[in-house]
């Protein structure tokens, strides 16, 4: 057999079940390799002791009837974790252990699944290479000083390098696709209301969404069966019939309409993002998939609608961070004074540049020009939508506009960083699921992906649209180890 | 359209945050970059448009008016900076 860390959530659940390995194998597997690996700065906490001992329990008292038995997973650190430290990537929450769980977490567990630790992540999911994490910077396995994506970079960068089997993560604006992209794996978000925001901390409440992030589409089906459920305890959380999508994934796609949006080819985007993009057409025609040209007119207007939208809900979701309840505190002459130093050295610089912007456009004078403004450009955007879906049945498109970048290129220039999310954020307001599968690579062989966004609930066409075209793919990465020599 | 210190300082008391005036600057300018990136959105005419507020269409559901959890002052009162017994405490408030 080959060696446990390389095999897919799919193979470790079959091998686990006809007894070929114990969970404490597998445990002991994958912390092994996430020891060797500390130079990713993947982890922000580590939970091995722990795993190591839930795994001897599941050996000892064995469920084979459970979707994830005694599988070992590692989480991103937006999802908080009962007694285990939960930070959001932020000082401001450094020392914040929760005493409850999120609803997501929890239906991983309830399935057999055993929390291996929590993953790096832009501080409250805001950003995409990693780097506002007070924590500190992940590399990609990929190469060297190369950022990992973001928000959900911890997690991108533990997957790639085989640190976990798969690992969930949570998506705003592309914070699952836009890393998954970067570094050669599968990563989904569900439509909202599919997975209950119950337990995560929030960042832009109407946009927020976990998802699963695998190594194959297989695996990707096989975790969104688990986390995906309908519960009370989220007042946004849909209550519809959920597919088996695991047992349900097919190859065939034949007749399925897929649409081509013209708005999508932007400026000054490279030729091998436009290559890719050709290539995938074709092997979605290859998988018998039938391509039709759409327009998605409002497309150039989705991120300054989403930089008015989601920093005015964080500005809101964040002014709960007080120094009182939990978190930091900061000495202060009075009570005010005490808010405003704790919130100044809680906080890092991305998060306050955008409490100030959703303050700002919040604010009195200013909240028709801008945030009614943007609701009502959204509302554009999602028609746009609907009436493709008129048409069409799902939609391909790049994933992001470029391949993984340098660690600090794009620290210094907000705006440049914000385009990276180009093509991941009207998916975010139009509140569809979406799915970024790695599709090739670019002339430093850092990996590209594409992206299938799907009608609202239909996560199952996008991934057996992504399923099929998958196997024609037949991608791999080419990960070397390096950062353990 | 601009947005000078004397707004950004406006808006950091608003939200909380104390600044330095070297931050205070950065941030002026970060903002404006942001804003003039924003401002495309006036480019459409949005009179006749309905605001979307939620993507979920559903109205919001109602609960019976019960307590579900017993006894969680303590796991509540854990995570503060400081407490005494029962209570958060917070710098004085009044005279």
């Amino acid at each position: 057999m080959s060696e446990i860390t390389s095999l897919s959530l799919f193979e470790l659940i079959k091998n686990i079940k006809e007894k070929k390995i114990s969970s404490n194998e597998v445990a002991k597997s994958f912390i092994d390799r996430s020891e060797k690996s500390k130079k990713l700065n993947a982890y922000v906490t580590e939970n091995f002791e722990n795993c190591l001992k839930l795994s001897k329990d599941f050996d000892n008292k064995p469920n084979f009837d459970l979707k994830l038995p005694g599988i070992p997973i590692a989480v991103k650190d937006l999802f908080c974790t009962n007694e285990v430290r939960t930070t959001a990537g932020s000082n401001i929450l450094n020392n914040f252990v929760p005493s409850y769980e999120s609803t997501v977490t929890q239906n991983i567990w309830n399935e057999g699944g055993i929390l291996l630790g929590k993953l790096n992540c832009d501080e409250f999911a805001m950003g995409s290479s990693n780097e506002t994490s007070f924590f500190g910077n992940v590399q990609n396995p990929i190469a060297k000083d190369l950022v990992p994506g973001g928000s959900s970079g911890g997690s991108s960068s533990a997957l790639a390098a085989s640190l976990t089997p798969v690992t969930i993560g949570t998506d705003t604006g592309g914070s699952i696709r836009q890393p998954a992209s970067f570094t050669g794996t599968v990563g989904l978000k569900p439509t909202y209301g599919s997975c209950s925001r119950y337990g995560i901390v929030a960042f832009a409440s109407s946009l927020d969404q976990a998802g699963p992030m695998s190594k194959d589409v297989k695996d990707s089906s096989i975790l969104l069966e688990v986390i995906s459920s309908f519960d009370k305890k989220d007042s946004t959380s849909i209550d519809f019939k959920r597919n088996n999508y695991s047992s349900d994934l097919t190859r065939n796609i034949k007749g399925i309409k897929i649409g081509i949006p013209k708005e999508y080819r932007v400026d000054g985007m490279p030729d091998e993002i436009e290559s890719l993009w050709k290539k995938g057409i074709e092997y979605a025609k290859d998988c018998g998939a039938e391509i039709i040209d759409i327009s998605l007119p409002h497309s150039s207007y989705a991120l300054p609608t989403y930089y008015i939208v989601a920093p005015a809900e964080a500005s809101s979701n964040l002014a709960r961070y007080d120094g009182v309840k939990y978190g930091l505190r900061s000495s202060g002459e009075s009570l005010i004074d005490m808010y405003e130093k704790t919130r100044s050295e809680g906080f890092g610089e991305e998060v306050k540049r955008r409490i100030m912007i959703g303050t700002y456009v919040l604010s009195s004078g200013y909240y028709d020009a801008y945030y009614l403004k943007a609701q009502k450009v959204r509302q554009l955007i999602k028609q746009d939508f609907d009436q493709a879906y008129n048409k069409v049945d799902a939609i391909l498109t790049p994933s992001t506009p470029s391949s993984a970048f340098k660690i600090g290129e794009k620290s210094n220039d907000p705006v440049s960083m914000y385009l990276n999310d180009i093509f991941t954020v009207p998916v975010n307001l139009a509140g569809l699921p979406g799915i970024s599968i790695p599709a090739g690579t670019d002339k430093n062989n850092y990996p590209l992906g594409l992206q299938i966004i799907g009608k609202p609930f239909d996560e199952q066409t996008v991934l057996n649209i992504a399923y099929s075209m998958e196997e024609k793919i037949n991608y791999k990465n080419n990960i070397t180890d390096w950062w353990m020599q | 359209m601009t947005i000078d210190l004397k707004t950004v300082k406006h808006i950091s008391k608003l939200a909380r945050i104390s600044l330095e005036e070297k931050k205070a600057e950065k941030l002026a300018d970060d903002m404006n970059s942001i804003f003039e990136f924003i401002e495309k959105l006036n480019e459409l005419k949005t009179e006749n448009v309905e605001p979307l507020t939620s993507i979920a269409e559903t109205t919001l559901r109602f609960r019976e008016d019960k307590i579900t959890s017993n006894n969680i002052r303590e796991k509540i009162l854990k995570n503060s900076p400081e407490k005494n017994d029962d209570f958060f405490v917070v710098p004085k408030v009044v005279e």
